[in-house]
Order: C-alpha cells, then sequence, then structure tokens
C-alpha cells in the first residue's frame, strides 16, 4: 500500500499540482488518491475534533448496505420472467421444460441492470468531474451513492438514455446548482426519479415497464420466440384500480392476479414486481442494519417514518370498515402489508435517512420521519394515480425539513431563557 | 405656477435616440431584464410558454398594452391626483387589455382560447404596472415610449425562448410544425428518432419545468454577466 501511495505521490501527481501541465485536471487525480486513501487533512480552526470516517468512507459503507437490494434486484428479474413465461404456460428456460435455477435468473438479469449503474455513475461523475474542474474544487464523492441508488429506484424497462438524463438532470439542477455535495436540498436520486416519473410517464409506471420480457435475438426487429410481446402485469397498488367491483382484497392479493402472488410473505421477500432494488422489505433491512450499526443512517428516521406510515395505514383501515368507504379497495389493504408494498421501505432506510436533505435536530428527526411515513401511505391511498408515494413524501419533506429544525431550535431557545429567566429572578 | 415655471432651468433638446434613450431600449434586454433580473411578470411566463406561438402572442399583447398605458399614463402624469393613481393607471390598463382580448378572440380565436384567461390577466402583470409606477409617472412621453417597448421586448425574449425550449423537447414540435415526425400512432407512422427509442419529455409540458429553464437563463445570465449576482 505503502508503495501505491509512494507511486502515486512521484510518478502521477506532479504534473497535477500547483504550476504543473495538468493542474486544471487536479480535481480527477484528487478524487483518484482520495479515493485509495484516506487524505491527511487536519482541522485548521477552532476546537472541532476530525472524525476518522471521511465522507468517501461514509458513502462507502452505504453502499455495502446497498448491495443486498441490488444483488436481489438483479435475480428478481429472473424470477419475474421466469413467472411470466409460466404464466404464458411455456415452462421452456433456454428451450429445456424447467424452471430456472436462482443462479440462471441471476445471470439473466445482471445485462438489464449493471448497464444502468455503468450509466448513472459515468453520467453524474462526468458532470462532477466537469463542474468540478471548472469551478476549482476537488470532486465531491456524494455521487457515489446518489449513482448507486438512481439505477435502483428504476423500473427494468427503463431505456438506458433515460436513466442518463434523468441522472444529468438530478446531478445539475438538484445538486450543482446549490453548492454540490452537501448542499442540496432534495435528494439527488429522488429528484431523478421524479422527473423521469414525471417526464416519461409511459416508462416509469403503468402496467408494462416492471417486466423484463426477454432479450431479443439479434438488433433487428425480430424478436426471439423467447421474447414475449407487450405482456402486461400490474404492479399490486395499480392492480386495485383495475379491479372488478366485488371482488375483495384477499381474492385480489392472492388471485394471483397478473400471475403475481402479491401476499405479505412475497411483499416483504420481495418477489414481487417493482423497482429494481426496492421490492424486498428484507434486503432493506439488512441495509438499514449496517446502516445504523455503523452510525450513518438515522434509526431514529426509519423508526418514526414507519410509526407514522403503520398510524396513516390503520387509520386508512379504520375508514375501510366503515360504511360509506365499503367500495375502496385500497382502504382495505392491512397497515402491515402497506409498509412492504411498493419502495416504502427502500424509501424510508435509504433516501429519507440521508444527512443532508434530513432534519438535523433530534426531535426534528422525529417530525420529518413520522410526517414521510403518514405522507408516504396518505398520498398511495388517496390518489391511485401517484403509487410512488413515499417518493414524494420524502422530497416533500425534504424542502420542510429546514423549517422543522428551526422550530426545533426556536422552542429549545425560549425554553431555555425561561429557565435563565427563572434564575435571574 | 408661474414661480414654478422660472425655477425649471431649460435643458439642452436631446436627440430621439441619444445615448440615454438608447439605454432605455437595451437595458432591459439583459442587465435590467424583468423577467431574470427583477423577476416579475413569473406567473404568465410559467402558464403560456408550452408554445412558441402562444408566447408569440402573448408578448405582442404585453407590447401593445405596455405601450399603450405608458404612454397614456405619461401624458396623464401631471393631472393624475397621486392618492388614486394606481386606480387610474388599473383603469387604462383594463381598458387596453379588454381592446387587446376582443381584436384576439375576433382575429386570433383558437389561440385566444389557448391563452384563455391569461389575456384578462395582463391587467396584473407585474411589469406593466411597475414601469407605470416606477417610470411612465415621472418621465415625458418619448422616453416612456422607449421604456415599454425595452420592457415589452425584454419580456419577450425569454418567453420565446423558453417556449422554444420547451415546445421542442416537450411536444417534438416548433410552431406548430412537427421537428421529429409524429411522436404517436402506431409504429409505421412515428418519426425516425420516435421508432429508435425516443420519448417526448412529459415534464417540459408542465408549469414547474418552466421555472427550471427560467432559473437555468437566468443561471447562464449572471454567470456571463457577474455584476448581477446579489450579495447576501
Amino acid at each position: 500500500m505503502k508503495g501505491l501511495h509512494k507511486f502515486l505521490d512521484e510518478k502521477i501527481a506532479p504534473p497535477f499540482k500547483e504550476g504543473g501541465k495538468l493542474r486544471k485536471f487536479w480535481p480527477m487525480y484528487d478524487a483518484l488518491e482520495t479515493f485509495a486513501f484516506v487524505p491527511g487533512h487536519t482541522t485548521h480552526k477552532g476546537s472541532h475534533v476530525r472524525d476518522g470516517i471521511d465522507l468517501k468512507r461514509t458513502m462507502f459503507l452505504v453502499i455495502v448496505a446497498l448491495i443486498p437490494c441490488l444483488l436481489f434486484g438483479i435475480y428478481n428479474i429472473g424470477f419475474q420472467y421466469d413467472a411470466i413465461l409460466t404464466e404464458a404456460g411455456r415452462i421452456d428456460w433456454l428451450g429445456e421444460s424447467r424452471h430456472a435455477t436462482w443462479l440462471e435468473m441471476f445471470i439473466y438479469g445482471a445485462p438489464m441492470v449493471l448497464p444502468m449503474v455503468i450509466v448513472s455513475y459515468a453520467v453524474g461523475l462526468g458532470i462532477e468531474i466537469l463542474f468540478g474542474i471548472i469551478n476549482g474544487h476537488s470532486i465531491n464523492e456524494g455521487f457515489l451513492v446518489s449513482g448507486m441508488l438512481i439505477p435502483l429506484v428504476m423500473p427494468v424497462d427503463c431505456p438506458l438514455w433515460m436513466v442518463a438524463v434523468g441522472t444529468a438532470f438530478a446531478v445539475v439542477i438538484a445538486k450543482e446548482v446549490f453548492g454540490g455535495t452537501g448542499m442540496n436540498i432534495l435528494n439527488v436520486a429522488l429528484t431523478a426519479r421524479a422527473f423521469m416519473f414525471f417526464a416519461y410517464p409511459t416508462k416509469m409506471s403503468g402496467n408494462n415497464v416492471w417486466f423484463h420480457t426477454g432479450y431479443s435475438d439479434s438488433l433487428t426487429a425480430a424478436a426471439s420466440p423467447n421474447v414475449i410481446d407487450t405482456y402486461t402485469g400490474a404492479t399490486p397498488l395499480g392492480l386495485l384500480v383495475d379491479t372488478a367491483d366485488g371482488a375483495t382484497l384477499v381474492e385480489v392479493i392472492t388471485n394471483k392476479g397478473g400471475g403475481f402472488d402479491f401476499s405479505l410473505w412475497n411483499s416483504f421477500m420481495g418477489f414481487i414486481p417493482g423497482s429494481i432494488g426496492s421490492t424486498s422489505v428484507l434486503m432493506c433491512l439488512i441495509g438499514a442494519a449496517i446502516l445504523i450499526a455503523t452510525g450513518i443512517g438515522s434509526w431514529r428516521i426509519m423508526a418514526w417514518a414507519i410509526v407514522g406510515g403503520a398510524l396513516m395505514g390503520g387509520f386508512f383501515n379504520y375508514l375501510g370498515s366503515l360504511e360509506a368507504f365499503a367500495d375502496n379497495l385500497y382502504l382495505d389493504i392491512p397497515w402491515y402489508h402497506q409498509l412492504c408494498l411498493g419502495g416504502f421501505a427502500f424509501g424510508v432506510v435509504f433516501m429519507a435517512t440521508d444527512p443532508v436533505s434530513a432534519a438535523q435536530t433530534t426531535r426534528g428527526k422525529m417530525w420529518y420521519g413520522l410526517l414521510i411515513g403518514i405522507l408516504a401511505i396518505l398520498i398511495r391511498t388517496a390518489n391511485p394515480a401517484y403509487p410512488e408515494g413515499i417518493m414524494l413524501a420524502i422530497l416533500f419533506m425534504n424542502v420542510m425539513a429546514p423549517t422543522i429544525d428551526h422550530y426545533v431550535i426556536e422552542g429549545n431557545i425560549k425554553k431555555r431563557m425561561k429557565r435563565a429567566k427563572l434564575a435571574i429572578a | 405656477m408661474s414661480e414654478v415655471k422660472d425655477i425649471v432651468v431649460k435643458q439642452p433638446k436631446e436627440s430621439l435616440f441619444s445615448k440615454k434613450n438608447k439605454k432605455l431600449l437595451s437595458d432591459p434586454l439583459n442587465d435590467a431584464n424583468p423577467i431574470t433580473v427583477q423577476v416579475l411578470g413569473i406567473c404568465s411566463a410559467l402558464a403560456i410558454t408550452v408554445q412558441v406561438e402562444q408566447a408569440l402572442v402573448m408578448s405582442a399583447s404585453v407590447l401593445f398594452v405596455m405601450i399603450g398605458g405608458n404612454v397614456i399614463v405619461s401624458m396623464l402624469r401631471n393631472v393624475i391626483p397621486s392618492r388614486i393613481r394606481i386606480i387610474v393607471q388599473l383603469v387604462i390598463v383594463a381598458s387596453l387589455v379588454i381592446i387587446v382580448d376582443q381584436v384576439l378572440k375576433a382575429y386570433l380565436p383558437d389561440v385566444a382560447e389557448k391563452l384563455s384567461v391569461f389575456v384578462g390577466l395582463i391587467i396584473t402583470n407585474c411589469i406593466i404596472m411597475g414601469r407605470l409606477e416606477a417610470y411612465a409617472l415621472g418621465n415625458k412621453v418619448w422616453p416612456s415610449f422607449l421604456d415599454a417597448i425595452g420592457n415589452a421586448m425584454g419580456y419577450a425574449w425569454i418567453l420565446v425562448v423558453v417556449a422554444v425550449v420547451r415546445e421542442i423537447f416537450g411536444s417534438g414540435k416548433l410552431m406548430g410544425f412537427l421537428l421529429f415526425g409524429e411522436s404517436v400512432g402506431s409504429p409505421d407512422e412515428l418519426g425516425a428518432i420516435y421508432k429508435m427509442g425516443y420519448f417526448n419529455n412529459n415534464m417540459m409540458i408542465l408549469p414547474p419545468m418552466a421555472l427550471i429553464v427560467v432559473g437555468i437563463i437566468i443561471w447562464v445570465q449572471r454567470s456571463k454577466n457577474q455584476k448581477l449576482i446579489e450579495e447576501n
């Protein structure tokens, strides 16, 4: 390791240093060096304590926490494809009359997901480098996490150029405009998701974007026999909209609507169609455990968001039991099932806890989390056109976070002033 | 009154397009742009920039109302009692807007329908009231006339730029002309790039994107013209 550092320092660094030929591109070199080695920065003023773990290493731990979701997402694509084949009455994996093994499912999904990850990183880091060079600052490492989050919240069927456009929009408008990493008001990955949701609704929502329906044989339009044309299958939240009157919720969910079983178990494990990385609550919980154990994610936000979601879900269950709302199936989804559907768990664990855009104060985190949970279920249930309730809820609360912090601090000051006056009197 | 007249120093007669007058025309286009620098008239910039045609008609309407309003108020500036000046200005602007509204309805019914309430809302366009208050009330007719043209053009070019961006990326058209071929229909009818998987950006049609495009114009303008950057 020492040798590598010496090599970097002596052979690679000089042209990038002050007065060197490639001074302009210093940010690129700096990014590489600080990625490989903890930089030797020390604090200059005041009595700050500098933590040994810097931003790059923090970000890296979040990526580690995301890996279970990523791997499961890749596997799930193959799993869903196998389910579609079964649904179509063709149990023929690779020409043999059998189901795919888990490894084959995984191998099937990888060529769909990995290009998205590569595109998202290439575009995002490209823009970061560009801004770093123009503004003469070092490259911000914040994108390490956003670049992984963006593909994980995309539908499988999303074209790569859309991922590129969404990423570019989010990095420039949500981040660089406000001054780069640490300055953004909105969560970058969610901004990309929201932008694409409104910009390309036909590719980002609806009934036929959540599946990959087979690879074409060649670049010609002729599809291979393995491609199932225009397969339509609803997500659980979309399914309820299309359900015929008179069906009960239990029938809808377990009736393998569209060939899928949206039982509580499957929703928890993640064997349901949805955005690539956000279907499995179990994988999100593993990620949450890593984030909480390393002290990176705030357990308060996660816990209060779940409380909020449960409260709102429970309230809607109560409404659904009333005569007046008897025909609204949405209200009948049990609250614990609500928490397992859609991207709720993923959003709460990885997006709501984004330390930059979340509330900073301890009591602020409570309100912030609680309101995210409440709003997410409220939006999803009250307006079926926006199944991505969690996305909109987190973005809205991102905007509100500074206000929450302001009132928490004001309240604290008031309380202390009272105490001070008492002491004087 | 006669005493006041004596005090007034007779100024040398200014040429019609003196440097000062030219500045009245050119400043609002850049350094004192009503939308990007003074941040006035944003509402209409968001609402009617989905298509270039609407933006052009709106700009022309504002140009007309602005010139009329500025000239009339400037002519009446010495007889308008200052306590009721806002009411007087409103009456003048409202009359002009009604003329515009009627003309549009008679000759451009399609566009008028698309612009709907926003023609009527020219009355409340902050740029117009702003210029009447800030300029026409205190200046002679000719400079007021130039000021009106300058500000209306400053408003217009932002509107048109935003509309061009929104129409091209939002609906794949320019002035209603299909740039890339049909975007909807059976695969055979689609334009070449739609066949390759391109989609129109629906977000461009929604008002928030207009705000973002205006924001980007402000960003570009201020990075070129650093003195516009506010201190805070």
